[in-house]
């Protein structure tokens, strides 16, 4: 048995009231590489900020060689020995590659305040050396790629003399020839006996590189072990398969044959490529993909938020003009976006305004510009109604004082005022509970049912499984595949999302016919 | 991909493309530019300024700003004229006390900024009111007259050659290219001004890197109001009033960046100051009507504004991370 450098014990996490985390245990050894995998908020990050000394957790404790560990900011990790390799880096891209190694701690000539250079340089270049990185240690970050940043990430945690290293999806940005040097790199720290989290979406390279997994779903270890023990399908069978029973309300196609919305050969340069998606009246198209698979991005372009490149964007047979969210809203478009805290919503303001914000030129009198604010209150009264938003006064309760689901309730109400044509709903039910959600369910079968055409998009398989016509897979900016509802299945969505090929290989069918 | 190369070279060397560009042009309509003598001149001009810029450009690598470098000026030089004339204090004490009130200055931009949590802008344009303020307070708005003992330094080379000015000019110069460049402190202020959020992740103590800027824009204003005074003699109420504008332009034209973590104090500063007054001495030499120079300059460094800007979302869309995969 090996040592065990680190342990969860119990490790409960609630956000409001929700669990982020659910009693979770679990310990890494020494000299082992331990591979965390769920889908999106399954609750890995906010493990990695409990260690990290970012977050706090609400019960239980972490043990870390022997002794129990409570940091109470990254600087406590940091001196604890544990470092973070993040998907976005923490670099300085305006120094040189050796400075951002030792900008904690520089040596200095002496007693003096000047930098001793010479050693500087001589401690990164044992550092790159020791990462088969043969850059030179005078060059600006700003000038690598993002591989040599990665790389240089990591010698940077390295020169604290860490020997706990978590690697939180450290391949988005890279080429497989990095990928697979950066792995080579890992194996090699393992073997030298550090501990190695690695935490990653892409399931075979986790299957090649890591010792041993924990798979977390709804904040939960559902199961973990030797990797041998987990083929890919049993991972993505884990990470996904959880019991639903009326969550969903029923659904019925009331998909017509006109085209509101058509998306031709979409190309923008690093985002996405070739995208081409159609939405009918009435239909419900959704979306589905791993962050950072150019969902998000994409419905930006359609919105005219961002720009692209190639192709064009239909709305019912007329050309939409590029960067012109004006034009797009004229058009019948409507983008409930992502972040509602952020990009949806005036926090501070009363639920009236928020509701009204979009469509304040209609309530406006033609000569004076002036709102006529009682046909603007009883228009957002009826459509706070049919919400069924709870809240006491639309006039002067601010949003921020509002729950979640209420809070989303306002944001759909803003623009169904509007009475959009096309409504694209990103990650609408995100942080609200399982009633509101079922709201929000209820709410895209009617507009439905009234002929808007909806794109919804979605990290969770089952609510796009329940509540689409169709689903679009994305991965790394491309559209993989389309699935008609007949051939929705979740493993088949998610072995595209992943990248797999849609069928078992043979060594995979038996496997899963041996555990049968 | 050259094609990319040679955008992103003219975008980060914007500075010494602009500085060519300018002296060839004023060559060009007006010969009698390129003498020795309009050279010094130019130098001589450029030192109080330049003084003033050096600071500035410490607070731009935070993403600062400091607005209140002009009145600083104003309410240090009243100070040191009235401790000379009123007090009859000797001239190098009466620096000294001077200098100290613009670190005062500094410090209270600093205590706001940093403590208090108040945005650059707002901060020292009160402060900007308040130094003026006190200056005119003191002097009821006449003017301040210095002795010969301060106006015949101006006339004093050290080395017997060097201006005076231009000493002083050139040592804050190195001092600041070897802070900025070669200690802990300076490459940390860098760090900073890139990306906050890292510099604190790293251990960085922000809050008292970014507060030492304004301490030293505050002691460098007051410098180089003495060096302006030794030059004129003659403090009015409008001393100093703008100049805050010139420092910044001068910064930003050599490359220094209002988003912070871009510029450098030798060669960036020093060449835009000297760009400036090159324009300065060019739009005289080329017989521009006198009214029309203050716009001209603008344009100019609007231009080089537009430049910044421009080159920010390029540097930044050309480094945009990339979802696809080759």
């Amino acid at each position: 048995m090996a040592e065990v450098v680190f342990a969860y014990k119990n490790i409960t996490k609630r956000f409001f009231g929700v669990h982020a985390l659910k009693d979770v245990s679990f310990e890494l050894e020494r000299g082992r590489i331990l591979g965390l995998v769920g889908e999106n908020g399954a609750g890995k990050s906010t493990l990695m900020n409990i260690l990290g000394g970012v977050l706090q957790p609400d019960e239980g404790q972490m043990i870390l060689r022997g002794a129990p560990f409570a940091p109470k900011n990254p600087l406590e990790a940091s001196s604890a020995g544990i470092e973070f390799i993040h998907q976005e880096l923490n670099l300085f891209t305006n120094l040189s590659v050796s400075e951002n190694i030792s900008i904690s701690r520089f040596p200095c000539l002496g007693t003096s305040p000047l930098i001793n250079k010479k050693k500087m340089r001589e401690s990164c270049k044992k550092l790159l050396r020791s990462l088969n990185l043969d850059i030179s240690p005078n060059i600006l970050v700003e000038n690598l790629s993002p591989g040599e940043r990665q790389l240089v990430e990591i010698a940077k945690a390295l020169s604290t003399n860490a020997d706990i290293l978590l690697f939180d999806e450290p391949t988005t940005s890279l080429t497989a020839k990095e990928t697979e040097n950066l792995f080579s790199i890992m194996r090699s720290l393992r073997d030298e006996g550090k501990s190695i989290i690695y935490i990653s979406h892409i399931l075979g390279d986790v299957k090649s590189l890591v010792d041993d997994i924990v798979v977390l779903r709804d904040g939960q270890v559902i199961c973990g072990g030797p990797i041998e023990d987990f083929p890919i399908h049993r991972m993505i069978n884990l990470m996904v398969g959880r019991e639903i029973s009326n969550v969903f309300p029923e659904r019925h196609s009331h998909a017509k044959d006109r085209v509101i919305l058509e998306a031709k050969h979409v190309s923008e340069t690093g985002i996405v490529r070739d995208v081409n998606i159609t939405v009918r009246e009435g239909e419900i198209v959704g979306m589905f993909g791993l962050m950072g698979s150019g969902r998000t991005e994409f419905a930006r372009m359609l919105f005219g938020v961002d720009p692209y490149k190639e192709g064009s964007i239909t709305v019912c047979t007329e050309p939409l003009p590029k960067r012109n969210p004006q034009q797009s809203i004229k058009r019948g478009l409507a983008f409930i976006t992502e972040n509602r805290r952020e990009e949806g919503l005036l926090m501070d303001y009363p639920i009236l305004e928020n509701i009204g914000l979009v469509s304040l030129p209609d309530f406006s009198s033609r000569m004076t510009r002036m709102v006529d604010s009682k046909r603007l209150f009883k228009q957002a009264n009826e459509i706070a109604t049919s919400l069924r938003l709870k809240c006491n006064d639309l006039k002067n309760q601010k949003v921020k004082s509002l729950s979640g689901g209420n809070q989303q309730k306002v944001v759909i109400g803003k623009w169904l005022l509007k009475h959009p044509s096309m409504l694209i709903m990103d990650e609408p039910t995100r942080g609200i509970d399982v009633g509101a959600k079922y709201e929000v369910y209820l709410i895209m079968e009617q507009l439905a049912r009234e002929g808007t055409g909806i794109l919804f998009i979605s990290s969770e398989v089952e609510e796009l499984m329940a509540m689409c016509d169709r689903i679009v897979v994305w991965s790394q900016g491309e559209v993989m595949h389309e699935f008609e509802k007949s051939e929705f299945s979740q493993e088949r969505i998610m072995r595209i999302a992943f990248r797999q090929s849609l069928e078992y290989s043979e060594e995979e069918k038996a496997v899963v016919n041996g555990q049968d | 991909m050259d094609k990319t190369k040679v955008i992103k070279f003219t975008m980060k060397n914007s500075t010494a493309v602009l500085f060519v560009l300018i002296f060839i042009m004023f060559g060009l309509i007006a010969p009698r530019f390129f003498t020795v003598k309009n050279f010094q001149n130019i130098m001589s001009n450029a030192s109080y300024i330049g003084i003033i810029a050096v600071g500035m450009t410490f607070v731009l690598l935070t993403g600062g700003i400091d607005l209140s470098v002009g009145s600083t000026m104003y309410l240090c030089a009243v100070i040191c004229g009235k401790l000379i004339n009123e007090a009859r204090m000797p001239v190098l004490s009466a620096v000294m006390i001077s200098l100290l009130v613009g670190v005062l200055i500094g410090s209270v931009n600093a205590f706001a900024i940093t403590r208090l949590r108040l945005v650059p802008f707002i901060t020292t344009l009160i402060t900007q009111t308040i130094a003026r303020g006190f200056g005119l307070f003191i002097t009821r708005s006449i003017a301040v007259n210095y002795p010969d003992s301060v106006t015949l330094m101006s006339t004093s080379k050290v080395l017997g050659f060097i201006p005076l000015q231009i000493f002083i000019f050139l040592s804050v110069v190195a001092i600041a290219a070897i802070v900025l460049g070669k200690t802990r402190y300076g490459r940390q202020l860098y760090a900073v001004g890139n990306d906050l959020e890292s510099a604190k992740k790293a251990g960085i103590r922000c809050d008292r890197l970014i507060a030492s800027t304004y301490i030293i824009s505050g002691l460098l204003a007051a410098l180089g109001g003495f060096v302006t005074i030794t030059q004129i003699g003659r403090v009015n109420a409008g001393f100093g009033s703008g100049d805050e504008f010139d420092a910044i332009a001068a910064a930003v034209l050599g490359g220094a960046s209002l988003f912070g973590g871009i510029g450098t104090v030798f060669p960036g500063t020093v060449l835009g100051t000297v760009m400036i007054e090159m324009i300065q001495a060019g739009l005289v030499f080329a017989n521009i009507d006198i009214y029309i120079q203050p716009i001209i300059m603008a344009g100019i460094i609007f231009l080089a504004v537009f430049i910044d800007s421009v080159r920010t979302t390029q540097i930044q869309k050309l480094e945009r991370r990339n979802i696809l995969k080759a």
